[in-house]
């Protein structure tokens, strides 16, 4: 080979090499920066207290209890309204209705609620629960978070059954099984685990939201377990914290954020392993 | 042909009766059709092979037989298939009381991800409410019929997606025997197994026409003239010819199947 055209070739891949290093270097420094700030900020502010008192009034000390209960039941009760409707959407998309312009129209619609801004969907349920009902609560900010939990299990619900081979679907139903048999005990079996990692992602994805709870949950300073009253969260905790000019709540801010960082990463990771473990 | 191991003879059918009568068939994949007019007996505890070169229609026609086409939208099929007195195209017989009269083993082993006892148990559960002690009993006849049994019978209990390819296709034939079906499709049940694997599913195949009918489709000609006690030779759509495996390797009618089976063609 020409000789020259051999070193411009090994300059051109050298260039290459580096810029593609260096931008993945100048991502991945923000990430660092960011994580490595919250943790020193955040770890200061660790202490017991924070899980075992209830957010202070400025000016005094206390800890993030309510926050943390009212985060996990706002959570918890998002996942669970909005998990079996996304994920009997998803398979009828995937299982009934592939063939159906139904499911093309579902399936825009759900890439539309996919990438929604949430605050338009705390605005929403703002409109169609705390107004009429007259006051802020906690199931309003539940029903906020499973609408963002919908159609992201959707998404991975229908993607997850359609990577099941149909030859299975077809065996089980050459053995005389009816529809609803294959999907349970075979398409299910065969997808659970994309489908369980599809779930918590969403997990990870509300747990971190503040703007469609800002108009439905609101919060509280004080603790609060009932759905039809304001319920305090993390997110909306921090958000009013951090925004303060007092030192004791942006500490706490700091500390919240940690905690919701750790949650969600651990859930990252988690999803991680099981997705890729592919057995059975 | 004098090399082929040949040994259904036309004797073995001249006591045979027709378990599935294939009459005036044919089969449209929306306005494309796929099978024209076929006339097709299929005798009760004998092999019939379907042969013929891709696209002829004998895997198409092998999905009427248990109407496994219908879980797919825009595939039609006219005409009769009497099995025990009933027409099966009738929609209203029940697809799935057809499937538990009509097996079939794919060409791919599709065990389901579950372990090697539930795979077998999935079918039987559908028809029965059988104890712990009889269940453990059809599992254990199954798999000795298939003759995986020795292989298997101490990780009954480990996922059957740990079996090698041949021991998955025994064990799909085991789970579809389970369930005792009168007839068996085999949809080219070797062609993704090596050939040890292959000898032993023909075996099998030899072993259980004794109970049941049984349709194969394959790509391999020697495979047909090894299991076979007929022979359906198919074209582009139609069935060119069919008959005893010997007279259909040894003097054909048509010249078309002379063809195919010296290898011309396909």
């Amino acid at each position: 080979m020409d000789r020259g055209l051999y070193r411009r070739r090994i300059l051109r891949n050298r260039f290459h090499m580096t810029m593609a290093v260096a931008t993945a270097v100048f991502g991945l420094t923000w990430l660092v920066l960011i994580l490595a700030m919250l943790l020193i900020k955040g770890i200061a502010g660790l202490n017991l207290a924070v899980f075992t008192e209830m957010t202070p009034p400025p000016g005094s000390s206390g800890g993030l209890l309510n926050a943390i209960v009212g985060s996990l039941i706002l959570t918890t009760l998002g996942v669970l309204i909005g998990t079996p409707i996304a994920i009997l959407a998803g398979t009828y998309m995937a299982e009934y209705g592939r063939h159906s312009k139904l499911t093309d129209v579902v399936r825009f619609i759900n890439d539309i609620l996919l990438s929604a801004p949430s605050i338009v969907i705390g605005l929403f349920v703002y409109g169609i629960m705390v107004r009429p009902m007259g006051y802020f609560s906690g199931i309003a900010g539940s029903v906020a978070l499973a609408i963002l939990v919908v159609p992201v299990v959707v998404r991975t619900t229908e993607d997850m059954l359609l990577l099941v081979p149909s030859q299975m679907r077809e065996a089980a139903a050459a053995l005389g099984a009816p529809r609803w048999h294959v999907i349970r005990y075979v398409s299910y079996r065969a997808a659970k685990t994309g489908i369980i990692t599809g779930i918590l992602l969403a997990i990870a994805r509300i747990s971190g939201e503040t703007a469609p709870l800002l108009f439905t949950a609101l919060n509280n300073q004080f603790w609060s377990t009932s759905l039809l009253a304001p319920m305090p969260s993390l997110p909306v905790v921090i958000f009013q914290f951090a925004l303060s000019p007092y030192e004791d709540w942006q500490r706490l801010a700091w500390t919240g954020a940690l905690l919701i960082t750790i949650a969600v990463l651990t859930l990252s990771i988690v999803a991680r392993l099981l997705s890729s473990k592919r057995t059975v | 042909m004098a090399n082929f191991a040949v040994h259904a003879s036309a004797d073995s059918l001249s006591n045979a009766k027709p378990k599935m009568d294939i009459k005036d068939l044919s089969f449209f994949y929306g306005d494309n059709k796929a099978l024209k007019d076929i006339t097709l007996p299929l005798f009760e505890k004998r092999v019939t092979a379907l042969i013929g070169p891709s696209g002829c229609g004998k895997s198409t026609l092998l999905r009427i037989l248990n109407r496994i086409y219908e879980l797919y939208p825009g595939q039609r099929a006219e005409g009769t298939v009497m099995l025990d007195g009933e027409n099966i195209l009738d929609p209203k017989l029940d697809a799935n009381y057809l499937r538990s009269k009509v097996g079939m083993v794919f060409q791919k082993p599709t065990p389901f991800p579950m372990t090697i006892y539930d795979n077998i148990a999935f079918g039987v559960k559908l028809y029965q409410k059988p104890s712990r002690a009889e269940m453990d009993a059809i599992v254990e006849s199954s798999l000795v019929r298939t003759a995986l049994w020795g292989e298997v019978k101490d990780r009954l209990h480990t996922s059957a997606l740990g079996l090698s390819g041949g021991q998955q296709q025994r064990l799909c034939i085991a789970r579809t025997v389970a369930v005792k079906p009168e007839v068996v499709l085999f949809d080219e049940p070797t062609s993704a197994l090596d050939p040890i694997s292959t000898a032993k599913i023909e075996e099998l195949i030899d072993e259980l026409k004794r109970d049941f009918t049984i349709v194969i489709v394959t790509h391999n000609m020697q495979q047909a003239a090894r299991v076979a006690d007929l022979t359906a030779f198919m074209y582009l759509g139609d069935l060119i010819e069919a008959g005893p495996t010997t007279t259909m390797f040894s003097t054909p009618k048509d010249n078309r199947t002379l063809d195919y089976i010296t290898g011309r063609f396909g």
